[in-house]
């Protein structure tokens, strides 16, 4: 049998206001427990909450940045559950009501070909503190530095047929919100977290089968795995004659598997209404305008202009924009070069990218600053040193640092464009390869390419790669007659 | 002293015959003396206020005085008052220290204003009876045997009492008119949105509001003076500038006109409460008003709306109380559901965990159409109602409360007896409008209130048409005997 998996995303995103959505706690990752939790945080008594302008602007962004409608009137709703790290017993949230509307994101897969996923709506909300389960002797702890973080939930329609079109959706919405500043983005840190909806149908069919939830899942890689998991485990319960329940599940990375965590007959009755201590939501044709007017370059956007104006190929360009730091990165390598886009896309995205790779390191934490490498393919562009001594340059700058001038200088990497010099190491090279002179001399125009590579290689050898290659070639093809 | 207003009191401060120190401590004997029998107090912070009148006596001393410096007075239990014990009459709160100050403590802290200690309430504000606390029953001063009225009945009997000149209340359904009503005083409510909530323990959060409980229009005019304003710490205060509330108050009620809604007449009240809202009626076509019928045709669906909307917002209020945090936690929980369940089991009464319930029901999945949605409708009907009246008169008048009381104990076995003697106040709070009731007569001994409801803001109009009936009055001046 034929089955399809159709996947809708609720992604959470921390947004990076300095203070808490409903007080004016600093809100920051990593403090010590309750150091960051006001009267608001900790629901005291008789405490009520103020929404953070910050966050409705950032919400703004966020729905302007995926071509969305923004509600003139949205409404702050209570979802009531208790639980200890929820210290009102209800979460403020939005409901029927939300800031963002219908919107969509466009997604490109590795094959190149790009779909179009829907944005249902995008609410904005507060978070819930930490539960502790560990160092309290058979106790919890709870830390309420997160309680009333600003969150901006982002619901997907269930446009999704694979594991590859999910993260595909979720990479392009961590691009957003990374372009759009409005978070960090870091998933390790909770910062951007993501609920997967799924559920599988015979393909053709048109109505969805029974979906389940996989709650939590805090990676790119944890994400396709748990979607993948479910699904296969979906198509096994099918194929084995049962019935899916409608239920949440947990991913457990360690196993490779989904496990059920509550059942729709035990899910909460969050009995939603209108928070009577906020004010509906309203915002101004003029707001959203003024929000409009600093909206920064958006990733498909950037793509465009890498492609028309600088003339990189596609796959070139959606290398660079995928994070706005390395496209920044780059733009910064051009503008200090002066090099051909297509050379600096080839240093950022070949060298510097597969340095940082290897060493697991982001670029925020290069050690080769934007100015370095741009002094370095100066150096390229204006002759001083050959791509492959280049690349020498480079590892000394990984290494150790400082500039590609004073490095070529201290190691003597200038390259060598003294004609007579050339030719010295020219005419040795030929005097001591008699055999492979003849053979070159015998061979046709098709095999004379080939062949003149031993004598580069030779070359480049003795100058101890220092020769330059456009000259070592004049210099053979005059000499080797 | 104490047969004096608050006014007479601040005079007096001001022309030094007496100070605060000296005024706060005679309090404070009286409350020691009499507060037995009534059970108006559940704490009273004694050397506080005599630090506080200290200081408000150095301030005078200084030249830094005002209006209210070193005038005593009670909060009502519902308002967090930082370092002492803020309870909501709850076994859930008995062991709760607020760590900050209501906005309105606050800002009387600031006026120079003594406070005596935190007065008796229904538990969580629920009630009209003030038999709902955990700390037990207020007792009327009029007559022991009966009500003072509630929730804000501690408060009330307090001030008629003259226990303290004057006391801060909160109204969500009639908590500051209905006792100031039954205990013969003047009591404020405010429109909604003119007092800040902030630190006010939330009972129904779009009808609570915080007001004064005085012996005269005058003196709830003053306090008002100090309490209302725009707070950026209450996203439902509102941005509309406050007047000096005694610059109105002689102002001439000629040519007033006065709205008598027809269903505020009819079946269910009490006959001699009725003739004493006629001849307060009276006194005002004397005093120049004129007199109009007008009808308020959904006043009967206020009940049954309220009863929905503020148990809602109540059951999702007191989640907070969850024995995780603060407040009352059963001894050796057997896992988090027993913490729970038995934290909220045991620390509310049994009124606020009928109110929870009926208000989780009210919410829930399926119901939430046919019961919320629809009071959110009426309510709207209501407002109507009030804005159609509003065209055509300047204020509203009727009795305050059906009856002129009832005995401890009569009620307390029927609720929705209970509930229904809530009916002239409770779609005041429906449509958010500012009403005050003052003593306009007597019933075998025990005080009648007249109800003035006015437009949005039109607080200083109320106050000054309740004064320039006390200007020829003095019902408002009577005290019960035994505490006189």
């Amino acid at each position: 049998m034929q089955w399809e998996a159709v996947i809708g995303l609720e992604v959470h995103v921390q947004l990076s206001t300095q203070s808490k959505i409903f007080s004016g706690s600093a809100n920051k990752f990593g403090a010590e427990p309750n150091t960051q939790a006001s009267l608001i945080d900790l629901g005291m008594p008789g405490v009520l909450p103020v929404l953070n302008e910050d966050a409705v602007q950032k919400a703004i962004k966020f729905g302007l940045g995926i071509n969305a409608d923004i509600a003139p009137r949205s409404v702050f709703a209570r979802k009531n559950y208790f639980y200890p790290d929820l210290p009102k017993g209800y979460q403020i949230s939005q409901f029927e009501l939300p800031v963002v509307g219908k919107g969509f994101i466009d997604i490109t897969l590795d094959d190149g070909s790009t779909k179009r996923i829907g944005v249902t709506r995008a609410h904005l909300e507060e978070d819930a503190g930490k539960s502790l389960h560990e160092d309290f002797h058979g106790m919890s702890g709870i830390d309420l530095n997160r309680a009333g973080t600003p969150l901006l939930e982002i619901v997907s329609e269930p446009d999704m047929r694979s594991a590859e079109e999910a993260v595909a959706y979720l990479k392009a919405i961590h691009s957003i919100i990374r372009y759009l500043d409005i978070s960090d983005g870091n998933m390790a840190e909770g910062s951007m977290r993501c609920d997967c909806n799924v559920s599988v149908r015979l393909k053709g069919e048109e109505k969805f089968g029974t979906r389940r939830e996989v709650k939590n899942v805090n990676s790119f890689r944890f994400v396709e795995k748990a979607i993948k998991t479910e699904i296969q485990w979906q198509i096994d319960e099918l194929e084995s004659g049962r019935k899916i329940q409608q239920c949440t599940v947990l991913y457990d990375p360690a196993k490779n598997e989904t496990r059920a965590m509550r059942s729709k007959e035990e899910a909460n009755d969050y009995r939603y209404f209108p928070d009577p201590d906020l004010l509906p939501l309203e915002v101004s044709e003029d707001m959203i305008n003024r929000v409009r007017a600093h909206l920064p370059e958006l990733p498909a956007q950037k793509i465009e202009r890498f492609m028309g104006e600088l003339e990189l190929s596609d796959y070139d360009a959606r290398v660079l924009v995928a994070d706005r730091a390395v496209a920044d990165y780059f733009e910064q390598v051009v503008a200090e070069s002066g090099a051909k886009p297509k050379m600096a896309a080839n240093w950022v995205s070949v060298e510097l990218l597969g340095a940082l790779n290897k060493n697991d390191l982001s670029i925020e934490q290069s050690p080769v600053s934007a100015t370095q490498l741009a002094g370095l393919i100066k150096r390229i562009v204006d002759n001083t040193i050959s791509g492959k001594i280049a690349k020498q340059v480079f590892e000394e700058l990984w290494a150790s640092g400082g500039t590609a001038d004073s490095i070529i200088d201290s190691k003597g990497l200038k390259q060598e464009t003294d004609t007579g010099a050339i030719e010295t190491i020219v005419d040795q090279v030929i005097a001591s390869s008699p055999d492979q002179v003849a053979q070159y001399l015998a061979a046709d125009e098709g095999k004379r390419k080939k062949l003149v590579g031993y004598f580069v290689g030779q070359i480049m050898k003795l100058s101890k790669g220092k020769a330059n290659p456009q000259m070592v070639n004049d210099i053979l093809a005059r000499k080797l007659v | 002293m104490h047969d004096k207003t608050l006014k007479q009191l601040a005079d007096a401060l001001a022309a030094r015959q007496i100070s605060s120190v000296e005024l706060t401590g005679l309090y404070l004997d009286r409350i020691k003396r009499f507060d037995p029998q009534l059970n108006s107090f559940i704490t009273v912070t004694e050397s506080q206020a005599l630090a506080q009148a200290a200081a408000a006596d150095a301030a005078r001393a200084a030249g830094k005085a005002v209006a209210l410096t070193g005038v005593p007075i009670a909060h009502k239990d519902i308002f967090c008052t930082q370092g002492v014990k803020t309870s909501c009459a709850s076994k859930m709160l008995d062991n709760f220290i607020a760590p900050y100050n209501a906005t309105v403590v606050e800002k009387m802290n600031a006026a120079g204003l003594v406070m005596l200690g935190k007065t008796n309430m229904d538990e969580f504000a629920m009630g009209s009876s003030n038999e709902s606390s955990f700390y037990g029953p207020v007792k009327n001063p009029w007559n022991t045997a009966f009500v003072p009225g509630g929730s804000s009945g501690g408060s009330a009997a307090a001030v008629a009492a003259r226990l303290a000149p004057a006391a801060t209340g909160t109204d969500t359904g009639g908590s500051i008119r209905q006792p100031a009503s039954l205990c013969g005083i003047t009591g404020l409510k405010p429109t909604y949105g003119r007092v800040s909530r902030w630190g006010m323990i939330a009972f129904a959060s779009s009808l609570d509001q915080g007001g004064p409980m005085a012996q005269t229009a005058e003196d709830a005019a003053l306090l008002l003076n100090v309490m209302a304003g725009f707070d950026p710490k209450d996203s439902t205060s509102t941005h509309i500038d406050v007047p000096d509330y005694t610059a109105t108050l002689n102002d001439s009620i000629e040519g007033l006109r006065i709205g008598l809604p027809k269903e505020f007449f009819g079946e269910g009240l009490d006959a001699d409460v009725e003739q004493c809202v006629r001849d307060a009626i009276r006194e005002y076509e004397k005093l120049g008003a004129k007199v109009v019928e007008i009808s308020l045709p959904n006043t009967h669906l206020s009940i049954p709306a309220y009863y929905v909307v503020a148990p809602a917002e109540a059951s999702s209020n007191l989640s907070r109380f969850d024995g995780v945090r603060f407040g009352y936690r059963c001894n050796d929980p057997e896992n988090l559901e027993a913490l729970y369940k038995r934290s909220r089991g045991e620390g509310f009464g049994e009124e606020v965990k009928r109110r929870i319930l009926i208000g989780t029901y009210a919410l829930s999945a399926g119901y939430y159409d046919a019961y919320y949605l629809k009071a959110q409708k009426v309510r709207r009907l209501i407002k109507n109602d009030f804005d159609a009246a509003f065209a055509n008169v300047d204020v509203i008048m009727g009795p305050t409360a059906p009856h002129a009381g009832f005995k401890l104990g009569e009620k307390a076995a029927n609720p929705v007896a209970l509930y229904l003697s809530d009916i002239y106040t409770i779609a005041v709070n429906m449509a958010g409008l500012p009403g005050l009731s003052l003593p306009a007569g007597q019933s075998n001994g025990l005080p009648v209130g007249l109800q003035i409801i006015g437009k949005h803001f039109a607080e200083a109009r109320l106050l000054n048409v309740a004064h320039r009936f006390q200007q020829a009055t003095d019902w408002h001046l009577q005290i019960p005997a035994a505490f006189a």
